[in-house]
């Protein structure tokens, strides 16, 4: 974590998802940093996240390495946000095999034990999507 | 700017066509090697190499390696290795593709008349327990927001092969065709780490890493190593090996861009017609490709990438043995590829230029020689397509410049 990432960090252990905007292109800026990099601005603004997003892609890791050798499967994914970027995360709280390309999917945090916590995604009851 | 190429606006652009030639290719034979350092194997290769230009350590004036050297950039093997007078370092490293870039870098130097014999090398000995080359010791700034969530190698590559899954249709057993052709070729290499012949069943049958692809659709993991000669014109037309030339070279990065990744495709939409411009050539006149093949789905992704076929034909372009030597429409790999024969330090750059100078001095082995081998291509992908990577293009010719 760093001065410019902390606000991400901080309010994450709030159980909220933030994102960071430029305040001069107004791009959202994934994933967070000091300045735009579409624009090179450093004049940027944090806003909340709706939480929501769609599966873009996804993988069932059969074994893990190191910390997660024995996690046993998990499903390592990139959501897309409904406000657009693409993040990295798992999808969880669901069967592995229940998980599918275009699954709508909210926001979830794991506490990593050192005060933040991860940003992860469970299905959304009813909304399978296409 | 300087070079041999041509003019425009008053500004002579280079170019690196017939700028350099490779000499010297040498695959360290072995792909178990529990007994000896990575320096030591590093040396192996280079003393290979040279042998095979017909050059010695005193001729060399530049030395590239990457991030499996030990020591900073290159200056604790070229003192090992007892070269003196290098004049022209480059410790560039981009992964996998690394190598690649190199021979660029090596021919741009070349065309700048700063160097006249380059000496490139890659060893490694994950198989018995050795470190995986490269990582960097400083943290990369995405790694907060990446590295929390159980990222395997196999996990991001298999991201991408389900999105192109998603998009275009392609199948398991599309791409087990690619490992078919690798396994066809490799068992006519003694040297290949596995030389059986498999069916698209037994790849479908194989244990699933991460979903979509399955063991079979994964490369080897092996010791060894290789090492490159690329020498200037004037130098090559003294040998008497059968040196090949430089055509055109392509880099190219991509990443996630700002949250847009764009997992359909990797950075070779953008290396390959950088180096087919460069080399005056088009797909339809490539003889022979060595493609990486860290999987399966990296193989399918370059072929259309490099406009070998449609965007989103891959799946189809691969069957009916299209990719099988010696008569298949486009041979790939026949060395047996990564896929079978052999991925030294977890890094395949090396090895596909390796093939690819066989291929065009008609020393494949025979029952996998391309007949009249002209032109050859030569791609490197290093990093991870499902995230970040740097894409390397090389077309190589037969004939001296």
């Amino acid at each position: 974590m760093t001065a410019a990432t902390e606000p991400f960090w901080s309010a994450t252990a709030e159980g909220r998802l933030l994102l960071q905007r430029c305040d001069a292109c107004r791009t959202i800026i994934w994933y967070p940093r000091g300045f735009c990099p579409d624009c090179g601005s450093r004049s940027t603004s944090w806003e909340p996240a709706s939480g929501n997003g769609t599966v873009h892609s996804f993988t069932i890791t059969r074994r893990g390495q190191g910390h997660w050798r024995d996690a046993g499967p998990y499903v390592l994914a990139y959501v897309e946000l409904d406000e657009g970027p693409r993040m990295m995360t798992n999808i969880v709280e669901c069967p592995v095999d229940d998980v599918h390309i275009g699954q709508r999917v909210t926001v979830v945090f794991h506490d990593t034990g050192e005060g933040t916590s991860l940003p992860r995604f469970r299905p959304v009851d009813g909304g399978a999507g296409s | 700017m300087m070079g041999t190429g041509a003019s425009e606006g008053g500004v002579r652009l280079m170019t690196l066509r017939g700028a350099a030639c490779i000499a010297g290719a040498y695959e360290h034979p072995l792909r178990e090697i529990p007994d000896r350092t990575i320096p030591e194997i590093h040396a192996d290769v280079a003393l290979g190499a040279l042998a095979d230009a017909g050059l010695t350590l005193g001729d060399v004036d530049a030395y590239y390696c990457a991030g499996d050297a030990p020591g900073i950039g290159g200056m604790s093997m070229i003192e090992y290795l007892g070269l003196r007078g290098v004049c022209s370092i480059d410790s560039t490293e981009t992964g996998g593709s690394s190598y690649l870039v190199h021979v660029a870098h090596a021919a741009a130097a070349m065309a700048a008349g700063k160097c006249r014999v380059a000496l490139i090398t890659l060893a490694g000995n994950p198989r018995s327990g050795g470190r995986p080359p490269g990582g960097g010791s400083t943290k990369s700034p995405e790694t907060a927001f990446e590295g929390g969530y159980g990222i395997t190698v196999p996990g991001l590559y298999a991201l991408t092969a389900q999105r192109h899954m998603h998009e275009f249709g392609t199948t398991s057993a599309q791409l087990a065709e690619i490992k078919v052709a690798a396994a066809h070729h490799a068992q006519y290499n003694p040297r290949a780490f596995l030389r059986d012949p498999v069916t698209v069943e037994e790849v479908l049958e194989s244990p699933m890493v991460s979903d979509p692809l399955h063991r079979l659709d994964c490369c080897v993991i092996t010791d060894g190593g290789g090492a490159l000669v690329v020498v200037h014109p004037d130098v090559a037309r003294d040998l008497p090996r059968q040196c090949v030339t430089v055509l055109g070279a392509g880099d190219a990065t991509k990443h996630a861009d700002n949250g847009r990744i764009d997992l359909t495709h990797t950075g070779a939409v953008w290396s390959g017609p950088r180096a087919f411009e460069e080399a005056g050539v088009t797909p339809a006149d490539i003889d022979y490709v060595s493609i990486y093949d860290s999987f399966t789905i990296t193989v399918l992704q370059t072929l259309e990438d490099l406009g070998f076929c449609e965007r989103g034909r891959g799946g189809e372009f691969v069957l009916d043995g299209t990719l099988q030597a010696p008569h298949g429409r486009l041979p790939f790999n026949t060395d047996g590829g990564g896929l079978c024969n052999n991925h030294p330090a977890n890094r395949g750059g090396m090895t596909k230029v390796i093939e690819a100078v066989r291929q065009l001095r008609s020393e494949a082995n025979p029952e996998v020689q391309v007949p009249d081998c002209e032109i050859a291509l030569a791609h490197g992908t290093g990093g991870a397509i499902g995230t970040r990577m740097v894409s390397a293009t090389l077309i190589l010719g037969r004939e001296a410049p």
